[in-house]
């Protein structure tokens, strides 16, 4: 208290600066910067670790989806779509004016070159992440034939585009690449 | 606070005092930590170990609760999720070393605390609930390390639980019921495993509870100081705040680098290489120990080797399995007696010429408890161990009795701000005494 302010350091230059303050200031910031340190690995533990990320690509064999057929696989645990389409259903899919989706994109923008019948999506709702249906054999397709949530009513066509109901965007198409004419590698 | 000088708490701003007649949090905080708890102003460095104590905690509860965000309490995959953390999770080998390490830390800072208010009678009245309530903290942190060395799942873990709950079965009668029925089966499996992972996360929060009362019950005396003689004036004092966050910041300094030394450098040295083997109930490692901190008490339950009973005759009053698990007990709830075992009402082993000496005695003396605790169970060892535990009971239950009566202690200081300037010149009156200055006047008339 009072008696060990009147030292020498109480001496203040003209600029209101003592010495003792350069002291303050440099631990202080020195103690902020450690506890800032520290806080990092508290934080990115909460991140994907090693062993999530090294599931990140799986494999998927498609010769055995026939044309109108659908297969639900599962890619870092999420739903994935693989739908061989029929010629009718690429028909309505071309048929569709672009200017009038919520979310503009053709088919040809939204499968591989060659591989215009594989349409493959991850199949989760834009709208609040549930799983459409319309993989299953007789399962609700919704008025555009392609996919339907029955979370909030959201319905996509046959290139899995929005075009009815609460979701912002056409169901994901992620990365996905053809290893050969019938093996499909995602991620 | 309990002395009529300590500042008074004044919000700087509208908002603080709005704030403060609701809520008088920060005014809480001020008289507790701030500027507004006068502390001795002769507080040597081993003052610093109470806050490193309590960071510890906080570092140990922080670490915890992320490392329980990716550990199984599963017999099956907990070895494999603590492998995970220290492989896959993102920084997690860095968080379980420092939740690892950081319980040695927690000892080290804990033992010096203890040490220090062995030395400089901080057990003595009016101090003796601040005491017993560490005393409590300690009983609950060996509990909580115990179950949290359990978890990892691997060899030392598994066969630290079986020898741990085996304590209980020493007790006649009701001892292996008790020891089935903590266990949830008859050898550490999943049932002991998850409720030693629920207790471990419930356990530091207790600890936290009664770190409060150990703090609230200081500040009613205020803190001890390395003369031992009471505050008399403000002369004798110094605000919380700068002055011991200033010198205890310091301390946490020091002590955070050498936390972090072995933390980056040496992560496994207070470690044993056996735990890293998934637990088999089949096979007990060679050299079974618990970790450095439980040394010197089990040093104490191996000393016992042979049955008490009635000599020339064959009959048992107490097997030796019982007399070392009693015994190893009552080192610790030896403790709770302490303030009516030393009766000198001198606090401070500086004025204490005998003591000081037994001190550092009892101290050598735990140090080679430990290492025989630690060390492999050769009759060597065991007998060292046999003579350090019986000096260890020696020095409190007769020891410190006879020195408190015959001891002459050196003149105290007639203040704290007398012993900083050197003016002793003036004996002072140890707690509850009159000064012999006094007496002597008393005498002459």
């Amino acid at each position: 208290m009072a008696t060990l302010e009147t030292g020498t350091n109480e001496a203040t230059p003209d600029d209101g600066m003592r010495r003792r303050d350069v002291i303050n200031v440099a631990a202080l910031s020195f103690a902020g910067v450690g506890a800032v340190t520290v806080v990092a690995p508290l934080l990115v533990q909460m991140a994907p670790s090693a062993d999530v990320l090294a599931m990140a690509s799986v494999e998927v064999d498609v010769s055995k989806i026939l044309p109108g057929q659908a297969i639900k696989t599962s890619w870092r645990k999420q739903p994935v779509f693989i739908r061989n389409l029929t010629p009718k259903e690429i028909t309505e899919a071309n048929a569709v004016d672009i200017s009038s989706l919520r979310d503009p994109q053709t088919l040809a923008q939204r499968t591989k070159p060659g591989h215009v019948n594989w349409l493959i999506t991850l199949g989760v709702c834009t709208h609040l992440g549930c799983v459409p249906l319309g993989t299953g054999e007789g399962e609700n397709r919704g008025p555009f034939g392609g996919y339907f949530c029955p979370c909030h009513g959201s319905a996509y066509d046959t290139a899995a585009r929005i075009r009815k109901g609460p979701a912002p965007k056409n169901l994901l198409v992620p990365d996905y690449s053809f290893n050969s004419p019938t093996v499909v590698k995602i991620g | 606070m309990s002395f009529g000088w300590a500042n008074e708490y004044e919000p700087k701003s509208e908002l603080g005092r709005w704030f403060d007649q609701r809520l008088p949090l920060p005014r809480l905080v001020y008289g507790s930590l701030g500027g507004g708890y006068p502390v001795p102003r002769n507080l040597n460095y081993f003052w610093n170990f109470g806050v490193l104590s309590g960071l510890m905690l906080m570092v140990q509860i922080i670490t915890g609760i992320v490392l329980a965000m990716h550990y199984f309490a599963t017999a099956d995959g907990a070895f494999n999720s603590v492998e995970a953390i220290m492989r896959d999770v993102n920084a997690g080998w860095m968080l379980r070393y420092a939740h690892a390490n950081g319980a040695s830390f927690f000892f080290i800072a804990v033992y010096i605390h203890i040490f220090r208010g062995l030395y400089f009678g901080s057990y003595k009245a009016p101090r003796e609930l601040i005491w017993m309530l560490g005393l409590v903290i300690y009983l609950l942190m060996m509990a909580t390390a115990f179950m949290g060395y359990v978890l990892p799942w691997g060899q030392m873990s598994y066969w630290g639980a079986q020898v741990i709950t085996g304590f209980f079965s020493a007790f006649p009668i009701v001892g292996e019921p008790l020891r089935i029925f903590l266990l949830g089966g008859y050898a550490p499996d999943q049932a002991a495993l998850n409720r030693f992972f629920s207790l471990h996360y419930l356990l530091p929060f207790v600890i936290a509870g009664v770190v409060i009362l150990h703090i609230w019950s200081l500040h009613i005396p205020g803190s001890g100081n390395p003369t031992g003689v009471d505050v008399k004036t403000e002369q004798d004092t110094l605000p919380f705040h700068p002055f011991y966050t200033a010198k205890d910041g310091f301390g946490v300094g020091v002590f955070l680098i050498l936390y972090a030394l072995v933390l980056f450098f040496a992560p496994d040295y207070f470690g044993h290489a056996d735990n890293y083997i998934p637990a088999n109930p089949l096979a007990t490692p060679a050299h079974i120990v618990p970790e450095w901190y439980f040394w010197p008490f089990y040093a104490i339950l191996r000393a016992f080797t042979s049955d008490l009973s009635i000599p020339f005759t064959s009959i048992v009053i107490m097997p030796a399995k019982l007399l070392g698990v009693l015994a190893m007990f009552a080192s610790i709830l030896l403790l709770f007696f302490l303030p009516w075992l030393d009766k000198s009402p001198v606090r401070s082993g500086n004025y204490r010429p005998i003591f000081k000496r037994f001190f550092w005695l009892l101290v050598a003396d735990v140090i080679v408890l430990g290492y025989c605790g630690g060390a492999p169970a050769t009759p060597f060892y065991v007998m060292l161990g046999q003579v350090c535990a019986a000096y260890y009971f020696l020095h409190f239950l007769v020891i410190l009795p006879i020195i408190a009566k015959v001891e002459r202690p050196l003149p105290l200081p007639s203040s704290i701000s007398a012993s900083v300037l050197h003016g002793e010149a003036q004996e002072s009156a140890p707690y509850g005494l009159a000064t012999t200055a006094s007496l002597t006047t008393a005498a002459a008339e």
